[in-house]
């Protein structure tokens, strides 16, 4: 499997897949969101690691499947992930845009 | 075709109540991830990037027309219209909630079908020659003997948890198609001097991170005694195999690091044992009841020329170019074998969708005396057309795009799911076929290119089989960006090879013209009637390289 941030990563978002149907989530507010774009970003690593923490206490791990940091990087809208990987599980599969986030996104 | 038997009845519809009562306990959380991953693992449920994803078995490749209506029926009710075939002779469902599998499994068992043996360091779902059974010159239906191992290894509770995943593939045929030189055990149907029938073994091979050409460690092993003796490859196995380290788990590295010479003499020392007492010797009865399902259908007497086909051939010049790549001959008088390319121009490689799959169901029971194979390729196999009706087929083939003529040809790559699905992917697989057959979709030039198999793997793990592409491509991330290694002069069939490594990896964008400066080189370099691999295997690495690299 990839790595999910690079060692000098500035900004990072929690992500993981949830139990009952695999969808794809991101940690906000002590919560779970299915869009990325309202995902919660930390900056820093002591940031990123408080994050992590809070999205995974003991009693997630009924519903929500191995949270993990990955890296995003700044861009025109808000923030976007730096790897093609987390791209994908943001968006669905590339060669079916009909399918996934980015179909019920419209 | 296989039925199954109240046993079998019993195993499946016994194993889906299992389930539910698991997937149940994990969702109320009585169960914690921990606990429940190897259970539905067991049960082919994976937790792919964006969904859970099922791969459902199909047993050496065969269903019939009501299976894959289930198939299709799955697809639309649990999925998202669609499913994925795979080298394994699979088929995979990318969308399922796992809350739902269990009435998934159920409605897939009152077919006769399930997930078992999809995953897991079990005995896999055995694949076989798509051909079985309709191929001329074949020595035994490669299916037989497949399902006496299915049933063999079915919850073989000695081998239930093995090192690692082990899988075995089957032909009867002196050209493999079932690429069994790349199986843990791949197996030769062979005649004796006697005119006996018996089983080549060959041992350890296998792609993925190290790959391997399996070793021959036996000749002939009689029918009766071949449990026996497998029993005794995998006790061997089972024994010695590493579990310290799940790289060097497979029975690849315990033959490649034994050696031949002594894993032939451990397993024989094994099977004396076990042939001494008698226990697993297959009964003739039991053979010849387990043969009768497989018995040739009912064909009917006709000549071996059919005039409404060649009057096709004569007035249709696109149907004279599919039956040429995509119409085999068959054993019998009047019928050809029908392959159904899942690569149309610019598509996903292996997929189909439910309405496809219905078609296909249709077409089965209408022309093709209710069989359907898939193939490791991942196309799909009619393997009983009357050449009378090949054109009917034809005509409602290209009316649902199941027609591409490019059975062999270089835009029909195999290709894994990749990272645009796949959780183990480093980078996409899919797109780079799509891009290849665009760029070479013009037909002339492929059947001027002749055959020439591309397969591409998202990940070292090799699923795609890019060590024996003719043309491999592998993905490997550097960074979160995705690139491609290429490799040459890989081969699956029966004088297998695995491919040499050109050399620098390249950037998604000029893969494309990677391929196309590999093409160039063999149409400049070849000799008259030289397939892609046999210039390759006559000039070797560098003229390739020297273009590729020129820059």
């Amino acid at each position: 499997m990839a790595q999910h941030s690079s060692k000098g990563a500035r900004f990072q978002a929690v992500t993981a897949n949830r139990l009952n149907d695999g969808e794809v989530v991101y940690f906000k507010d002590n919560s779970w969101i299915e869009n990325f774009a309202e995902a919660e970003i930390a900056d820093g690593q002591e940031a990123a690691e408080a994050l992590l923490t809070r999205a995974s206490p003991d009693n997630m791990e009924a519903f929500i499947l191995d949270p993990y940091l990955f890296e995003v990087s700044e861009c025109q809208d808000g923030f976007t992930p730096v790897s093609v990987r987390e791209n994908i599980r943001a968006k669905g599969p590339t060669v079916r845009t009909d399918l996934g986030k980015q179909a019920e996104a419209g | 075709m296989y039925r199954y038997d109240e046993f079998d009845h019993k195993i499946v519809t016994d194993r889906v109540s299992q389930f539910r009562g698991q997937v149940n306990r994990r969702i109320s959380g009585e169960l914690s991830e921990d606990a429940f991953k190897p259970l539905r693992l067991m049960n082919g449920v994976y937790l792919q990037l964006h969904a859970y994803m099922l791969r459902v078995a199909i047993p050496y490749g065969t269903v019939s027309s009501k299976q894959m209506r289930m198939l299709a029926h799955i697809a639309r009710k649990y999925d998202r219209g669609y499913g994925h075939f795979t080298t394994r002779q699979n088929i995979q469902y990318n969308w399922p909630a796992l809350d739902r599998i269990p009435d998934l499994l159920e409605e897939l068992a009152s077919e006769e079908m399930h997930a078992i043996q999809t995953s897991g360091n079990c005995i896999r779902n055995v694949t076989a020659d798509q051909y079985a059974g309709a191929i001329a010159d074949e020595i035994e239906d490669p299916r037989i003997i497949s399902e006496i191992i299915r049933q063999w290894s079915t919850f073989h509770p000695e081998f239930s948890y093995l090192p690692r995943k082990f899988k075995i593939a089957v032909t009867g045929h002196e050209n493999d198609r079932a690429a069994i030189k790349l199986h843990d055990i791949g197996i030769v149907i062979v005649r004796n001097d006697k005119g006996e029938t018996g089983y080549e073994v060959h041992v350890g091979g296998g792609q993925g991170r190290s790959p391997f050409i399996a070793k021959k460690i036996t000749n002939f092993v009689p029918a009766e005694k071949l449990l026996a003796y497998l029993e005794a490859v995998m006790r061997v196995y089972n024994m010695l195999g590493r579990r310290d380290n799940s790289y060097k788990a497979r029975i690849k590295i315990l033959v490649h690091e034994t050696g031949e010479t002594e894993m032939r003499r451990l397993v024989d020392e094994e099977f004396e044992r076990i042939d001494a007492s008698q226990m697993l010797s297959l009964p003739e009865a039991e053979l010849d009841r387990i043969s009768a399902y497989f018995a040739p259908p009912n064909y009917e007497n006709l000549p071996a020329q059919s005039e409404a086909f060649e009057a096709a051939k004569g007035s249709n010049a696109e149907f004279n170019h599919w039956v040429k790549t995509n119409l085999v001959p068959h054993k019998t008088p009047g019928y050809g074998i029908v392959n159904i390319s899942l690569k149309p121009i610019g598509g996903i490689p292996g997929d189909a969708t439910d309405v496809q799959m219905d078609v296909i169901a249709d077409l089965a029971e209408r022309y093709a005396l209710d069989e359907v194979r898939v193939t490791h390729e991942q196309n799909l196999v009619l393997p009983h057309v009357k050449l009378d009706e090949a054109k009917e087929v034809y005509d409602i083939l290209c009316a649902h795009d199941l027609a591409t003529p490019n059975i062999g040809l270089i835009s029909d790559s195999i290709a894994c799911p990749g990272l645009d699905y796949c959780n183990l992917a480093n980078a996409r697989s899919i797109p780079l076929a799509q891009e290849i057959s665009t760029h070479f979709a013009d037909l002339d030039k492929q059947y001027d290119i002749g055959e020439l198999k591309i397969k591409i793997s998202g990940c070292i793990n090799a699923c795609g089989h890019h060590h024996v592409g003719h043309i491999g491509i592998l993905g490997v991330d550097k960074k979160g960006t995705e690139f491609y290694q290429i490799s040459l002069g890989g081969s699956a069939d029966e004088q297998a090879s695995l491919g040499d490594i050109t050399g620098q990896a390249f950037t998604e964008d000029k893969v494309v013209d990677a391929v196309d400066t590999i093409v160039e080189t063999y149409l400049n370099l070849r000799q008259p009637e030289e397939r892609f691999l046999d210039t390759y295997r006559r000039v070797g690495m560098s003229p390739f390289k020297e273009q590729l690299y020129a820059d």
